[in-house]
C-alpha cells in the first residue's frame, strides 16, 4: 500500500486512514495482534521489561529497608532525582489526554488511530510517576499522612500546601484517565468477546465488556459520557502540571519562584508526552504492520505538534533569563546566568537546549518531519532533554540558594541511577502487557470516521462472509 | 372480548397478538441492513411507522441516528453537573472543617477567617469537582445504559456478532403495542432488512 496521507492536493482532505481499509479490515488488522500468537519479539521484550522492573522494586524495597540516604540527596538538595522522575513521568501522561481529549473536542479525528495507545501510556506513566512521591517522603509505611485525616495531635494536612494539591490533582488524574481509557474500551472489549475463543477469553472479556452490545440507545449515553469526559479531562490535564509547577512556583527558591511555571510546565509536559508517544507508536507500527491505520500523515501531525511545543518551551526557557536579569535579583540572576549557564550543572542545561530546542527544528524541513527515522531520533533527544528540564530546574535551584556555605552538589548513587532505569521497566511491561490483551487501536472510533464507500465495499465483505460461514 | 374494557378492536387485536408473542417467548424481530445508511433510513421508517420499543446496533454510533429514531437528548449532562456540584462542596466543605474549623492551623500567616482564608483551597474544589463529576459521567453512563447486563436475547445470536464488527441490525421488540411478528416482519424485509431472526426472550 502507498501511504498518501501526506501529499497536499487542493481541495481534498487527506484520508485519515489508508484506502480501501473496511469495516472488518479494522477489526481483523486490530483485533488481530490480540489474538493471535504472540511475536517472536514479544516475550523477550517482555522478559527484559520485567526483569528492569524488578530491579526497581529491589531499589525500592533495599531504600525502603535502608532509609533514603541510599539516595544521593544532601542538603541543601533535597530533591534531585526522584522528583525529576516523578515530574518527567505525569508530563509524559500529558499527551496522552492531550490526544484523547482536546484533540477530540477540537475534533481532529486522526486522533483515533493513536488515542488508545496514548491513553494506555498516560496511565502507565502515571502509575510510574506515583511511585517516586510515594517513596521520597522517608516513611513509606506513613504515606496515609498524605490522606486528608488528622494525626495523633488532631492536626489535618495543610490544605495550603501545593503538596497536598498535587496529591489531589494527580490522584485525580490517575483516577479520571483510567475511567476515561476504560469507557473508550468498552465498545472494543464488546468485539473482542464476540471474536473469542475459548472459555478463559471469553469470560474474561465478557467480563469487562459489561454486557455491552452497541446498540443506538447505549451509544446515545455513551457518547454523551465521552464528551463530557474529554470536557473534564481538558481542564484537568492542564491543572495538573500547573498543579505539579505550583510545588516550585509557591516557594521562594531562586529559579522556582516564576509565575510563568504553569503554562510553561504544561506546554513542556505536551512536548515530552508527545515524544513519548511518537517513541512507542512508531516501533509498535513498524512491528505489526499497522500503516494503513497510524498514517504518514498521524507522524507529521505529531512532529508538527512537537515542533510547536518546542517553539513554547525555546520561548519559556528564554523568558525565564528575561526575568531573571529583569528581576535585578542577584540570587536569581545567579542561578541562570551562572549556575545554569556556566556552573557546574551547565553540561546538563546545554544538552536541555540542544535536545529541547534545537534538535526539534529539523521539523521545519519537510523531509526530516515525513520520515519515521528523524521523527523517531529528535523525539528520543526530546525524552532525554525532557528529563534534564526537570533535573535542571530542580537541582540546580536548590544547589545554589540564598546561603553561600550551604551550597553543595549532587551526585545520583547507583540506587538512584538503577530506580530511574527500572522505572522504564515497568513502563515497558505494562505496555507489552497492553498491547498483547487489549485492542491497541480504538476499532469503534476508527470505524466512525472511515470512509467506506457503501457501495464499493459493504455489500462485497457481506458476500464475502457468507462464503467464509 | 369483556375482559379488554376499553379501546377499539384493532387496539385489542394487537394486546392478544402481543400476548400471543409474550407467551411465545419472543423478545422481537431482528434484521440485518448493509451499510450504516440503510440502518439509518430503516430507523427512520420504523420511527414513522409508530413503533417506539426497538433499537439499532451499530459497531460505531451513527450520526443522526437519534433523530432518525426519535431519541430525545441524553439526560447524562445533568448527572455529571450534579456530580460536580457534589465534589466541589464536599471539598469546600472538607477544607474548611479540617483547616478552619476543627484545627484552624496558621501557616505562613496565611488568614483564617474571611474570604481570604478560602483561596487557597481552590485547588483542591477545583481537583474534586472534576473527579466526581467524572465518577458521575461514568456512573451515569452505565446506569442509563442498564449496564452492567450480561445476558440480553441479541447477544444470544451467532449472528449478531457482527454487530460488534460490521454489522448494521435493527430490532424491534414483542412489546411493542404495533408489534405483529408477520406484518413487523413485512415492514423490515420491504425495507432493505436481510437475514431477519426471530429473538427468544
Amino acid at each position: 500500500m502507498i501511504d498518501t496521507t501526506t501529499d497536499i492536493r487542493a481541495g481534498e482532505r487527506a484520508p485519515l486512514v489508508l484506502a480501501h481499509t473496511g469495516y472488518h479490515d479494522v477489526t481483523e488488522k486490530v483485533a488481530g495482534i490480540v489474538e493471535n500468537k504472540a511475536p517472536k519479539w514479544w516475550l523477550p521484550a517482555f522478559l527484559a521489561a520485567g526483569g528492569l522492573a524488578t530491579v526497581c522494586g529491589g531499589m525500592i524495597c533495599y531504600l525502603i529497608a535502608t532509609g533514603v540516604g541510599v539516595w544521593g540527596l544532601n542538603h541543601p538538595v533535597g530533591w534531585a532525582w526522584d522528583i525529576t522522575n516523578f515530574v518527567f513521568w505525569v508530563g509524559i501522561g500529558h499527551a496522552g489526554t492531550l490526544i484523547s481529549a482536546i484533540l477530540f473536542l477540537l475534533r481532529q479525528k486522526w486522533r483515533t488511530s493513536i488515542n488508545r495507545a496514548a491513553e494506555a501510556m498516560t496511565l502507565f506513566a502515571v502509575a510510574c510517576a506515583g511511585i517516586f512521591p510515594g517513596i521520597h517522603v522517608g516513611r513509606v509505611w506513613r504515606a496515609y499522612y498524605l490522606a486528608p485525616i488528622p494525626n495523633s495531635n488532631g492536626i489535618w494536612p495543610n490544605f495550603r500546601s501545593p503538596l497536598l494539591w498535587d496529591v489531589f490533582a494527580v490522584g485525580s488524574y490517575a483516577t479520571v484517565s483510567l475511567m476515561f481509557w476504560y469507557v473508550g474500551l468498552i465498545p472494543d472489549l464488546a468485539t473482542m468477546r464476540d471474536r473469542a475463543k475459548g472459555k478463559v477469553r471469553q469470560i474474561a472479556y465478557g467480563f469487562f465488556a459489561l454486557g455491552w452490545r452497541g446498540s443506538n440507545r447505549q451509544w446515545r449515553n455513551y457518547e454523551m459520557a465521552y464528551l463530557l469526559l474529554a470536557g473534564l479531562s481538558t481542564p484537568l490535564v492542564l491543572s495538573v502540571h500547573t498543579v505539579v509547577s505550583f510545588d516550585f512556583a509557591t516557594s521562594n527558591v531562586p529559579g522556582w519562584h516564576a509565575t510563568i511555571f504553569p503554562p510553561y510546565f504544561v506546554a513542556g509536559a505536551v512536548f515530552g508526552g508527545f515524544a513519548m508517544v511518537l517513541n512507542l507508536l512508531i516501533p509498535l507500527r513498524k512491528l505489526f504492520g499497522l500503516h494503513a491505520l497510524i498514517t504518514n500523515r498521524h507522524l507529521e501531525n505529531m512532529a508538527k505538534v512537537i515542533l510547536a511545543m518546542c517553539c513554547i518551551i525555546g520561548y519559556a526557557y528564554s523568558m525565564e533569563f528575561f526575568t531573571a536579569w529583569y528581576s535585578g535579583s542577584p540570587f536569581e540572576k545567579f542561578v541562570f546566568f551562572n549556575t545554569r549557564m556556566h556552573g557546574w550543572i551547565a553540561w546538563a542545561f546545554w544538552t536541555m537546549i540542544f535536545c529541547n530546542v534545537v534538535s526539534p527544528q529539523l521539523f521545519w524541513f519537510k523531509r526530516f518531519r515525513q520520515n519515521p527515522y528523524t521523527i523517531f531520533i529528535v523525539a528520543l533527544f526530546v525524552n532525554i532533554g525532557m528529563w534534564f528540564e526537570r533535573f535542571v530546574i530542580i537541582v540546580s535551584s536548590l544547589s545554589r540558594d540564598f546561603l553561600i556555605s550551604s551550597w553543595d552538589q549532587f551526585h545520583p548513587t547507583w540506587v538512584d541511577i538503577l530506580t530511574f532505569v527500572g522505572s522504564f521497566g515497568v513502563f515497558l511491561s505494562l505496555f507489552l502487557l497492553f498491547i498483547r490483551f487489549v485492542p491497541m487501536v480504538a476499532m469503534s472510533e476508527v470505524k466512525g470516521v472511515i470512509d467506506v464507500h457503501p457501495k464499493a465495499s459493504e455489500p462485497l465483505h457481506s458476500e464475502a462472509m457468507e462464503v467464509v460461514k | 372480548m369483556s375482559q379488554f374494557p376499553i379501546g377499539s378492536r384493532a387496539t385489542e387485536a394487537m394486546r392478544v397478538a402481543k400476548k400471543q408473542a409474550a407467551s411465545a417467548g419472543l423478545y422481537g424481530i431482528m434484521a440485518q441492513f448493509g451499510s450504516a445508511d440503510a440502518l439509518l433510513h430503516a430507523a427512520e421508517t420504523v420511527r414513522d411507522a409508530g413503533y417506539k420499543k426497538f433499537d439499532v446496533y451499530s459497531p460505531f454510533p451513527i450520526h443522526g441516528m437519534d433523530d432518525a429514531m426519535g431519541l430525545k437528548r441524553s439526560l447524562l449532562g445533568w448527572i455529571v453537573l450534579s456530580g460536580g456540584i457534589t465534589g466541589l462542596l464536599t471539598a469546600i466543605g472538607l477544607q474548611w472543617y479540617a483547616a478552619l474549623f476543627d484545627y484552624p492551623l496558621i501557616t505562613a500567616g496565611k488568614p483564617v477567617t474571611g474570604f481570604a482564608a478560602f483561596i487557597p483551597f481552590v485547588p483542591v474544589a477545583f481537583e474534586l469537582m472534576i473527579l466526581f463529576s467524572a465518577f458521575a459521567a461514568v456512573g451515569g453512563m452505565l446506569m442509563l445504559n442498564g449496564l452492567p447486563a450480561w445476558y440480553h436475547p441479541t447477544l444470544k445470536r451467532d449472528s449478531f456478532a457482527r454487530a460488534s464488527d460490521d454489522g448494521f441490525f435493527l430490532v424491534i421488540e414483542a412489546d411493542d403495542n404495533r408489534f405483529d411478528v408477520d406484518v413487523t416482519k413485512r415492514l423490515l424485509e420491504d425495507h432493505g432488512g436481510r437475514g431477519i431472526e426471530l429473538l427468544e426472550d
